[in-house]
């Protein structure tokens, strides 16, 4: 089963520290439900959840600090994953954006994985992925249009579906047009 | 026509195609850098009907954004509706009929023909082949008329809603859709006969525009395009949702990776589609196509949803992060033709530019659903 594998070189990025240890492998439908009732999905720690697909539609829900997120897309791309999108949400109440990758895969092993990274709402900055899967290139301009986190390295971060002089990102939460 | 082609980059010059061009079929633009009659680089220009559908959601209800799924991707807006319906309902735990469900594949099919029909009419008329597009716009109108008639309206539907459908088909859409079968069935021979089997069209499109597997991952190309290049993934049976794990359907694949390929995997997929329509019909379970108990306001559970279906170009899928209000704190919409123009740069380098225009056809653009 490919969810055993990448978890299991997923679980490499996250060294196990006294405080870090009940995030890590997570355990899954409990975390899931535990969200659930208590209403409040963030901020949470670090970390792999397993998740139920069947509620949630992935299966791995991996949340990680940016300078992390090479390492992990790599490990994806060299399991044989393919890019299904990149977005980010503005969590203004903790003053964060937080980017969300998605993953998926072309066989019949069903496995979606989901990685999210947070960074500060006042400058948002992240490392491009597009060295890894090219195809992020416009995923990373459009999150760059809509939310304004600067994707380092990123070869060409102009704007896509705003206007070319846009300097504004409507889908914050703060936008007023 | 295929030997390798040494470029000259510094004898270059700037060719714009668009935003107004009949080959783009919408506001594209592809600023292409040429030497002669060659690309050297190409960088697409998108974003001239950008809507931000996605801060619409925000703004408005779960059920107040129902009308606004069928304008993305107008050609099949059907996929797109039962998208955020299926979206919805898994993460409020909303039980829906099994009838409802077996209508929904059945019209989700039907338009999946009706988005083909148009493609390749459009697609052979690119070529230079004017007169297929009129059979195929002939054999479509067939289909309006039928889902008019139950959805009331021809393009833009909004015929599911939470929990069910707006109202339940009739005798009518029954026998006209069994007649329709049978036209069908005949009108894919003819198109197999007079197209696809034309040495021409062969000639346009084999060896061109070749997309490889490792090109599809690393950009995220899914549907006709990922299974023109040898790809076995089709959502509907990957990821089994609504009532597809009923039907027997085959998933055509073509390992080619040329337009030809792409070309081929939409024709049979129109033969499936009937297919599944068809059993659909003989399976139709009576009972209500609504819950029981009427479903006022929807409000999910606070969380973060992702949902997947097979649309008419390739994966589409809905991110909902709900913070438990009646309206969506976040909404995202993966459009699979974004990520199916978007390999076109890479791969349309050293291509001549007429080649070039019939592998934009066989990638089957809808530009509304790219720009959202």
């Amino acid at each position: 089963m490919i969810i055993e594998t990448v978890k299991q070189q997923l679980q490499g990025l996250f060294p196990a520290s006294p405080e870090a240890a009940p995030a890590v492998g997570g355990v899954d439908t409990q975390e899931g439900q535990k969200v659930e009732k208590g209403g409040k999905e963030t901020p949470r720690v670090d970390g792999i959840i397993e998740r139920n697909y069947a509620e949630r539609g992935y299966h791995l829900d991996i949340q990680l600090a940016p300078d992390q997120l090479l390492a992990a897309v790599g490990i994806l791309f060299d399991c044989g994953f393919f890019i299904e999108t990149i977005t980010g949400v503005d969590w203004i109440k903790d003053q964060q954006i937080e980017a969300v990758y998605d993953f998926s895969r072309y066989d019949f092993d069903l496995c979606r994985v989901v990685i999210r990274t947070r960074t500060p709402r006042s400058q948002p900055v992240l490392p491009t992925i597009t060295g890894t899967y090219t195809g992020a290139n416009w995923h990373e301009r459009e999150t760059h249009d809509f939310f304004g986190i600067v994707f380092q390295g990123h070869p060409h971060l102009i704007p896509l579906l705003l206007p070319e002089d846009a300097d504004f990102h409507p889908l914050l939460k703060d936008f007023k047009a | 026509m295929n030997e390798p082609v040494v470029l000259q980059p510094d004898e270059t010059f700037v060719l714009n195609v668009g935003p107004q061009h009949p080959a783009t079929h919408g506001v594209l633009r592809v600023k292409m850098t040429m030497d002669g009659e060659y690309i050297y680089d190409a960088e697409t220009v998108i974003g001239y009907i950008h809507r931000m559908h996605e801060k619409m959601a925000e703004n408005r209800t779960y059920t107040q954004y129902l009308p606004n799924l069928s304008r993305l991707d107008y050609l099949s807006a059907m996929a797109y509706c039962h998208g955020y319906v299926l979206a919805v309902e898994k993460a409020a735990a909303i039980e829906v009929p099994e009838r409802a469900e077996y209508i929904r594949a059945i019209t989700v099919e039907m338009n999946r023909i009706s988005s083909h029909l148009v493609w390749f009419g459009a697609f052979v008329m690119d070529l230079g082949g004017f007169s297929p597009l009129m059979y195929a716009f002939d054999d479509r109108e067939q289909i309006l008329d039928l889902l008019e008639g139950v959805t009331g309206s021809r393009l833009t539907y909004c015929y599911f809603r939470f929990g069910g459908l707006y109202n339940d088909i009739d005798d009518d859409f029954i026998t006209g859709t069994r007649q329709f079968i049978k036209r069908m069935r005949k009108a894919l021979k003819m198109y197999r006969n007079l197209v696809t089997n034309n040495i021409i069209l062969m000639t346009r499109l084999k060896e061109i525009g070749p997309i490889s597997v490792d090109l599809c991952q690393r950009y995220g190309a899914t549907g006709p395009v990922a299974r023109g290049s040898g790809i076995n993934y089709d959502v509907r049976r990957n990821e089994a949702y609504s009532v597809y794990p009923e039907f027997d359907f085959d998933v055509p694949v073509f390992t080619e990776g040329d337009s030809y390929a792409r070309y081929n995997v939409r024709m049979e997929e129109m033969e499936q589609s009937l297919r599944i329509i068809e059993q659909g019909l003989d399976k139709l379970p009576d009972g209500p196509v609504n819950p029981e108990k009427k479903i006022k306001t929807v409000k999910l559970p606070p969380g973060d949803y992702y949902t997947a279906v097979e649309a008419g170009r390739g994966s589409f899928g809905i991110r909902i992060v709900s913070d438990g209000d009646k309206s969506p704190y976040r909404l995202k919409l993966r459009s699979p033709t974004y990520s199916n123009m978007h390999l076109f740069d890479e791969a349309c380098r050293g291509m001549l530019i007429a080649d070039a225009l019939a592998f934009m056809g066989s990638l089957d653009l809808v530009i509304p659903e790219m720009d959202r």
